[in-house]
This record gives structure tokens, C-alpha cells and sequence, in this order.
């Protein structure tokens, strides 16, 4: 129990009979980065919301530390957000602004100064302090919001889609920063987002949201090889998804012929999704291949080219460093154990 | 390029009825009645201490106004703010709608109410409680500057609370405000852009008002705005009314400017707040 620092029990939340959370179950342990992923409208950020105590849960109860918090209202928690759009005073500057939080604490003034100091120069934001918010970049600004968040020495960071707003480049940076952040401060960030890569690059641990339902809880590895379901699978990396039956253990049909495959436990001749990464598939001489088509598109994407081969029954999306030239004629070839069996999402 | 053709109309506007009144008005003030030349003679007038008492009054009862608008206005914008919108639309138009009619008309009904055998007085003897004078009385006006100039107060405010990120408040109880705590540093501070104009659009036209003093104070209430009216009507041109009427609009005006200075003041770096000036 002591290493599940927050839990929630069946959780459900309903804004005006819409449904936006459906019993959800979640331990977060200590000193993870947890990151929720999903499509906006998944109920990630309304999950976060609850954790922080904006929004009440409809049913079920949070725990942090194994204390029942689900009334207890947000500012009696120990845990601090920083937001999607930084929410900063415009009214203060940027050491008021990060000193906030410690001021209403009432803490000595001398202690406050050397807390905003080691903020700031955590986020390199040294010299900044008289500073006006409002003059600030959007990267700045966010280093303030997570100064000012982290000030407060919280046992959870809840991190709202922080780098939405900043320039590809900028969140990359930001994101190695943030996980530095998190490994040298030895405390629990929670992390929404949309964005696949940003979650398998700083996650220990993703939970993969959909309308409301945890669609699969793992590390990075096990979710991008092994995703539960084809939902799951396409929102991690791009996959070809096709329909397939499997006929017996071991062995699948799809594309008009059999394949031997790694998986078992479905009833004879069940109706599955197949999912196979694009990188797992390569292109040999047609003879050589378990399927052939033609390529139908080649588009070049910095470290690979993206092709699109088309067999006929299917076409197959190919990333591959070596390029092969369109309208030729080429075979399609991978292990069984690229071959990813998946049951009929239910709700489709 | 040519847009600048389409400012004509307002620069002609502005000057016909805004820089030529006010050249007119520092003519007159800086100008005798018999020979038209510069004299400083209309405003040692105008500055005499039976006048400046009339100024420190209008001064002193626009500020009570001012200041009781501000302790009403502030929690109704502020609930308002608080409100689902469509229902705040329809209490906003409760406060919004009076000001359509004429603000003498509504200030004739606070004659009424006030009258001694007015509304009031009437349910006081109907209570056996005895009558009491209401009417021509400090209280009387006051009563009527704030019934007249609350909306100005409650508009600004409502609008700067209402457009508030709700983020902020999140961020202030995120960061272990309680709710009085989120009030007082932030809620708060961030609204005063909105309190400065409020303040601006009441405490002036208070400051200047003629005619709720009249109506509801009776004559021992001459207030500042009476008193300029009263020498450009009653005292008259040909008595030199126009030039010392004159030299007391130049002194509120002065008066005016420095408040306004001051506001703008505090106001300093806000944008949001919609000023009169």
C-alpha cells in the first residue's frame, strides 16, 4: 500500500449525463511518471482534475498516501498542477509568482528567497525574478509555472498537456528537462497528453485512455509490442490493421492466406484484428516475400522512407531505410512474432 | 491610405462640440465682462471660500457615493460573475434596464418614495412608527447618486470578473489558497482595472451632477454642478454670470484631471480595464 501513492477506486464522472470517466481503476506508485494518453475528449484531463481536486468524482473514491481525499478540497492537497495554458498571475512577477504558493504558508522570508532562488535556477530561469509574467515567452512562461508549481515541494506534479502551446523543437527540450526534473527530484509526475511519442520518450508507466475506459496500463516497451487492442496499437505508432481469423493456436488468416503466429487462447476460427508495425516489414525480391503487391506511393521522412504497397487485398504501410521505387513489384516479408493478434474491440 | 478620410467626421465632431466648448469655456474664464481683456479677476472669484465650501461638499458626497457604489457593486458584479451566464444575462438586464429610462424620471420617483407623505412614510405610519424627514437631506442625494450611477459601477467590475481565466483561480487553490485567500490576492488584484474604471464613470458624473441635488436635496444642498448652473442661468451674461460660471468649470475640470491622474495611476500597465480616458 505504502508504495501506491495515489489510487483511484471505481472512479465515474458525469458532466450532465455525459459520461467522461467509467469505473476507472488506477494506482500510481511513488516517484513514477505516470503519463495518461489519449484523444482529446478521452477523459485524461478530467481524470487529472479529480486527482487535484477541481472536480469531484460522480462515484468512487481517490486516495493519496492511503488517506481518503475525495472531499478534501484542492488547496489541502499535496499536490501541485501546472496547467495547459500556465494560469500565471499577470499581476506578479516572476519570483512572486513562484513564491506564491510558499507565502501563503507563511514560511520566513529568508527561506522563501533561497526556495525562488533554487526554483529558478532549476528551470534556468536565474535573473529573471523582477521580471514581468506578461513579458515572458511561452517557453518562459511555462518555467515559471513549473517553478512555481515545484516550490511547493508537492509528492505529485500534475503536468496538463504542458508543452501543447511550445514549438517542436522547445518540447523536445522541455521533455528531456522535465524527466530530468522529475528523476532529480525523486517525486511523482502525472502527465497528460495526446502526443504518442512525448509519452514513450518520458513515461515509466502510460495509461492509454478512450471515451472514458483505460484502454491498457504499461511500460513504454510493453505497449508499443504488445498493445492490447487494435485501438490501442493505432494510437501508439502507426500500424496496419487488418481483419483476420484465427483458425487454430498459432495460426492466423488474413490477407488470403495463413500465417504462423506466436499467439493462442482464441476460440477456433474467431474474428481478429492483425496488427503488424510497419517497421517490422521487409521488403524482398517478390518470390521471396509471404505477400507481394506494388508499391503505390514512396514518401521520404528524414530517417526512413514511408511506403504504401498495395497487395491487392490490402494496402500495407512499409517504413524502411532502403527505398524501393514506385509501380515496382515487391514482396512483403516478417517473423511471426511481428505478427500481433488482437481481439475484436467489443464496442466496435 | 485613405482610411484616414474616414476620421473626418469624428475629428470635425471633436472639435465643434469638444475643443471649441473648451476654448469657449477658458475664454470666458480668463477674460473680463467689461473689456474682454485677460484677467485673473473670475477665478480669485470662483476660488472664494462660500464656493469652495459648494466644492468641498460635491467632493465630499461624490466620494460617499462613490465609495458606497463600490461596497454594493463589487459583491453584485461579483456574484453575477459567479453565475451561470444565461442567468446572469437576465439579472444584468435587472440593473441595465433602469438606465434606459430618463434619470430624472427615476429620480422623480425617489421624490415619492422619500416625500414625507411618500411610500416610506406612509408604511412607517401605517407601523405606527412615526414619520420621519427624508427628503432635502444629505442622505436623500446620496441615495439617489447611488441608485442612478450603480450600474457604471457594477458593468466594468462584472466584466473584468466575468472574463477572468478560471485557470487562475485553479492555480490559486492549486497552490493552497483557501477561498477568502483566492479572493484577497487574486481574484481581487486582478479586478482592479475594472474597480478604477467603475470608479472613474461614478465618481465624476457625482462630482458633477446638478439635478438629483436639487430635486431630492432641496435648496441647502448646492452642489458644485448647481452652482456653475446657477451663474450661467440665473445670474446671467450680462452680470458677469458666464465668466465666473466659467472660471468654476475651468477649477472642476482641473479638479476632474487630477483624479484621473491619480486613477490612471494605479491603473498603470493594466490593459483590460476600459478607462474613460
Amino acid at each position: 500500500m505504502a508504495q501506491h501513492l495515489i489510487e483511484l477506486v471505481d472512479i465515474s464522472k458525469d458532466f450532465d449525463g455525459e459520461e467522461a470517466l467509467k469505473n476507472i481503476n488506477l494506482y500510481i506508485r511513488d516517484g513514477e511518471f505516470l503519463t495518461l494518453l489519449g484523444p482529446s475528449g478521452c477523459g485524461k484531463t478530467t481524470m487529472l482534475r479529480i486527482i487535484a481536486g477541481f472536480e469531484a468524482p460522480s462515484s468512487g473514491k481517490v486516495f493519496i498516501d492511503g488517506k481518503d481525499v475525495t472531499n478534501v478540497p484542492a488547496y489541502k492537497r499535496k499536490v501541485n498542477t501546472v496547467f495547459q495554458k500556465y494560469a500565471l498571475f499577470p499581476h506578479l512577477n516572476v519570483s512572486d509568482n513562484v513564491a506564491f504558493g510558499l507565502k501563503l504558508r507563511k514560511i520566513e522570508k529568508s527561506k522563501i528567497e533561497k526556495k525562488v532562488h533554487e526554483m529558478l535556477e532549476m528551470v534556468e530561469l536565474q535573473g529573471f525574478e523582477t521580471r514581468s509574467v506578461e513579458a515572458l515567452s511561452g517557453g518562459q512562461q511555462q518555467r515559471v509555472a513549473i517553478a512555481r508549481a515545484l516550490a511547493n515541494e508537492p509528492e505529485v506534479l500534475l503536468l496538463d498537456e504542458p508543452l501543447g502551446a511550445l514549438d517542436l523543437k522547445l518540447r523536445k527540450e522541455m521533455q528531456l528537462e522535465l524527466k530530468r526534473m522529475q528523476q532529480q527530484l525523486g517525486i511523482t509526475f502525472i502527465y497528460v497528453t495526446h502526443d504518442q511519442e512525448e509519452a514513450l520518450t518520458m513515461s515509466d508507466t502510460i495509461v492509454v485512455m478512450r471515451k472514458g475506459v483505460i484502454q491498457q496500463i504499461g511500460t513504454p516497451i510493453d505497449i508499443y509490442n504488445e498493445p492490447k487492442n487494435a485501438y490501442v496499437a493505432d494510437f501508439i505508432g502507426e500500424s496496419n490493421i487488418l481483419p483476420g481469423v484465427m483458425v487454430e493456436d498459432y495460426f492466423v488468416e488474413f490477407s488470403g492466406k495463413g500465417f504462423n503466429c506466436v499467439d493462442k487462447g482464441f476460440t477456433p476460427n474467431e474474428a481478429v484484428d492483425v496488427v503488424i508495425r510497419p517497421e517490422d516489414i521487409k521488403i524482398v525480391p517478390p518470390s521471396d516475400g509471404t505477400l507481394s503487391g506494388v508499391v503505390s506511393s514512396v514518401v521520404f521522412m528524414g530517417v526512413h522512407y514511408e511506403m504504401q504497397i498495395d497487395t491487392g487485398e490490402h494496402t500495407f504501410l512499409v517504413h524502411s531505410t532502403s527505398k524501393a521505387e514506385e509501380g515496382v513489384h515487391v514482396g512483403l516479408s516478417f517473423f511471426p512474432d511481428d505478427i500481433h493478434i488482437m481481439r475484436k474491440d467489443v464496442e466496435e | 491610405m485613405k482610411r484616414k478620410y474616414f476620421a473626418i467626421p469624428y475629428a470635425v465632431w471633436m472639435l465643434v462640440l469638444i475643443i471649441a466648448p473648451m476654448i469657449l469655456i477658458m475664454m470666458y474664464a480668463f477674460t473680463g465682462q467689461a473689456d474682454g481683456a485677460f484677467t485673473l479677476d473670475n477665478i480669485k472669484e470662483a476660488l472664494n471660500p462660500v464656493y469652495m465650501k459648494v466644492l468641498l461638499r460635491s467632493l465630499e458626497l461624490a466620494v460617499i457615493s462613490t465609495v458606497i457604489c463600490l461596497f454594493l457593486g463589487y459583491p453584485i458584479a461579483y456574484f453575477l460573475s459567479r453565475m451561470p451566464a444565461r442567468r446572469a444575462a437576465i439579472l444584468s438586464m435587472l440593473f441595465i434596464v433602469p438606465m434606459w429610462m430618463n434619470f430624472l424620471l427615476r429620480t422623480y420617483a425617489w421624490m415619492n418614495i422619500l416625500d414625507t407623505n411618500g411610500l416610506i412614510n406612509q408604511l412607517l405610519v401605517a407601523l405606527d412608527l412615526g414619520r420621519v424627514k427624508l427628503m432635502n437631506t444629505q442622505g436623500a442625494v446620496v441615495v439617489g447618486m447611488v441608485y442612478n450611477y450603480l450600474p457604471f459601477m457594477i458593468l466594468p467590475i462584472y466584466n473584468i470578473l466575468q472574463k477572468m481565466p478560471k485557470e487562475s483561480i485553479e492555480a490559486a487553490q492549486d497552490l493552497g489558497s483557501t477561498d477568502r485567500q483566492v479572493f484577497t490576492k487574486v481574484v481581487f488584484p486582478l479586478s482592479i482595472p475594472g474597480v478604477i474604471s467603475g470608479i472613474t464613470m461614478v465618481f465624476i458624473p457625482t462630482i458633477t451632477t446638478f439635478a438629483i441635488s436639487r430635486l431630492l436635496g432641496g435648496s441647502q444642498f448646492m452642489l458644485y454642478g448647481d452652482l456653475i448652473e446657477n451663474q450661467f442661468l440665473s445670474v446671467g451674461q450680462a452680470n458677469g454670470g458666464w465668466h465666473v460660471g466659467a472660471a468654476l468649470s475651468f477649477i472642476m475640470m482641473v479638479l476632474v484631471f487630477i483624479c484621473m491622474a491619480i486613477a490612471n495611476h494605479f491603473d498603470k500597465g493594466e490593459e483590460n480595464g476600459g478607462t474613460m480616458i
